[in-house]
């Protein structure tokens, strides 16, 4: 049972000439959707985003490292060839197996104002763990 | 950093000896300010690359090097084949074959400042740049494995240019052995109608004023001269590139202990240079380096089409183009030996100097231009290739200044909207979608370039030619 202090938060950490994304959440799915969030995050403010289309993504990965790659890399990809950006996720993951889905809207330039472009989702910082307070935390650095 | 580790060979080399899984020293080229500057992370990210298997001599870092992923931006590194070298997929970078290509213009500054507004607006809605945009050529199967392996040759057979300027690009506009099998569905289908498209981030397209000469008779050869005008283009691969990036990372990462190599940094994902997945990373880099070349091909088209509406009788030659994250196989003397060699370049500029085999005959008798990108409010500058020391960390020199603050702490200390304005006032006009990326890209998120040239010329890396001032800057 995941602990219910924990709020679910996304958020930004500096890296060089690139962007570190970080979900936090109580469950390591919440901090997978957060995670996405912070993605979106980087790019444009999320409340601008209208939940107008939904995508379906599914990943499956070694652990649950490779499985965030894979679900933020999935995430960088439909965001590059439909030209969408995400406002909203939801993720449930079953043993490395992810299902997720992501909502948001075909990139308006002049309301999104996008501030970077996102290459993909890296290596370096790449982290999902459980801490001592019972929150699951999923980072990784984007290079943009 | 922290220099007491290091070992002062000259004031612009340092050298941290190997110790622990070190195979080879890692050399350093900087002033001592610079160095005294750098992020601690360059030296562990250039240690870890020191570590790997069939590294040759040493890893370098260049003057402008700063902390990346797996091989710091400005890192350079040689690996033998024969000797179980790897290649590295983390060791070129998500952008592979980004790049500078300088357009020359023939105009002067006092030509340009009666349509300077208009010519800045033209670019901006010309060259498709920025997340969202797309270019207007979409490319479907067989086209794309026509551009991947004729690179910007092919785009020159498509219309976007003229024959005589593959003689201006590095490999002649297209380098041989890529592998449209190795590269992804996925890859491709970003790719689709990416192709002439600047991208975003540090990617832009300036027009700059040359505003010092330190050479004369390079930078007359290169045809400079002081207030001349050229258009500098900074982009890569795209989308292609970046894919290919995400496909080998993870793939070469997971095989690692299939393949003996034990990762000092799980970004360092390598495979063997004479394994099967060295060679599809090899022919799928090398499809991306030639897209990179047919972008920059095609957005020299739509800049020569802008400028042709308000100086018709201009041509706007390309002086040449260079390429910053590659691996190139190249022959290079070690240790009195002549070697076959697999070159990472990540963040760093091939530098070849005169006489070098492999010099277009238009750069034989002085070396090959070497572009170093400013910020949108600091100088850039032309170098040329060193002769006096042809085997200079593989021939190599920085790519641009190199960040010093990250975007995040950039975006606490200014708003886009201000330093388009501050900018402006200096006569520089600022052209992007988005002020927040005006804000994370601003000049004092940079380092100071001036001192990055400096660097690399007193160190022997290449040599200065000339010094160029931004007028128009369009971003992504």
């Amino acid at each position: 049972m995941a602990p219910a202090s924990i709020e679910p938060r996304a958020e930004l950490f500096a890296h060089g000439a690139d962007i570190g994304v970080r979900g936090v959440g109580p469950t390591c799915a919440a901090a997978f959707e957060q995670a996405a969030l912070a993605l979106t995050m980087a790019v444009t403010d999320p409340a601008r985003i209208a939940a107008q289309t939904q995508t379906a993504i599914t990943c499956e990965a070694p652990n649950d490292e490779f499985l965030l790659l894979d679900w933020l890399n999935a995430l960088i990809y439909e965001m590059a060839v439909r030209r969408l950006v995400f406002g909203r996720f939801a993720v449930a993951i079953d043993e490395h197996r992810l299902r997720g889905r992501a909502w948001g809207e075909p990139i308006d330039r002049a309301r999104h104002a996008p501030a970077v472009e996102p290459k993909g989702a890296t290596l370096t910082a790449l982290k999902v763990e459980l801490n001592d307070k019972g929150a699951w935390l999923a980072q990784c650095v984007v290079d943009v | 950093m922290d220099l007491s580790r290091l070992q002062r060979i000259s004031p612009t080399e340092w050298r941290l000896e190997p110790h622990d899984a070190m195979r080879v020293p890692a050399v350093l080229y900087a002033s001592e300010k610079l160095i005294a500057e750098m992020d601690d992370k360059v030296l562990e990210q250039i240690a870890n690359v020191a570590c790997l298997p069939g590294i040759v001599d040493a890893a370098y870092a260049m003057p402008d090097a700063h902390w990346g992923y797996g091989f710091p931006i400005g890192g350079v590194a040689a690996f033998d084949p024969d000797e179980g070298g790897i290649i590295s997929a983390g060791g070129v970078g998500f952008d592979i074959s980004c790049g500078v290509r300088t357009l020359l213009t023939g105009l002067k500054r006092a030509d340009l400042e009666p349509c300077k507004e208009e010519l800045a607006h033209s670019l901006s809605r010309t060259i498709p740049a920025g997340l969202g945009s797309t270019g207007r050529i979409v490319l479907d199967e067989i086209e794309m494995d026509r551009m991947l392996v004729g690179g910007a040759g092919w785009a020159v057979e498509q219309g976007y240019g003229r024959a005589e300027d593959l003689d201006h690009i590095e490999e002649g506009g297209r380098i041989s052995g890529a592998s449209t099998d190795a590269v992804s569905q996925r890859a491709r289908h970003r790719q689709r109608d990416e192709m002439g498209t600047l991208g975003s981030g540090n990617h832009y397209l300036e027009v700059q004023q040359v505003t010092a000469i330190s050479d004369n008779a390079v930078a007359t050869s290169f045809g400079l001269a002081p207030g001349d005008i050229v258009v500098s283009i900074h982009c890569g691969s795209r989308g292609l590139g970046h894919q290919i990036g995400t496909d080998f990372l993870r793939e070469m990462a997971l095989a690692a202990p299939a393949h003996g190599i034990t990762l000092p940094d799980l970004e360092l994902a390598c495979a063997p240079i004479r394994s099967e997945l060295g060679q599809r990373y090899l022919g799928a880099m090398r499809a991306g380096i030639n897209c990179a070349l047919a972008n920059r091909q095609i957005i020299t088209y739509l800049t020569r089409r802008v400028f042709a509406h308000f100086f018709p009788e201009i041509t706007l030659p390309v002086l040449f183009d260079v390429s910053h994250n590659t691996c190139k196989e190249e022959e290079h003397e070690v240790a009195g030996k002549r070697r076959r060699l697999f070159v990472h370049r990540k963040g760093a500029t091939r530098a070849f100097g005169a006489g070098r085999p492999g010099l277009p005959p238009a750069f034989a008798a002085t070396g090959q231009p070497v572009f170093i990108g400013g910020s949108m409010g600091t100088m850039s500058a032309i170098m040329v290739g060193a002769a006096e020391r042809p085997e200079h960390a593989f021939a190599s020199s920085c790519h641009g200044a190199g960040r010093q603050l990250s975007r995040h702490q950039a975006l606490r200390q200014w708003h886009g909207r201000q330093i388009v304005d501050e900018l402006r006032k200096r006569g520089i006009i600022i052209k992007s979608p988005s002020m927040r990326g005006v804000a994370e890209e601003a000049p004092g998120a940079y380092k100071d370039s001036a001192a990055v040239v400096e660097a690399a010329h007193l160190a022997g890396l290449s040599r200065k030619v000339a010094a160029l001032e931004p007028v128009i800057c369009i971003k992504g």
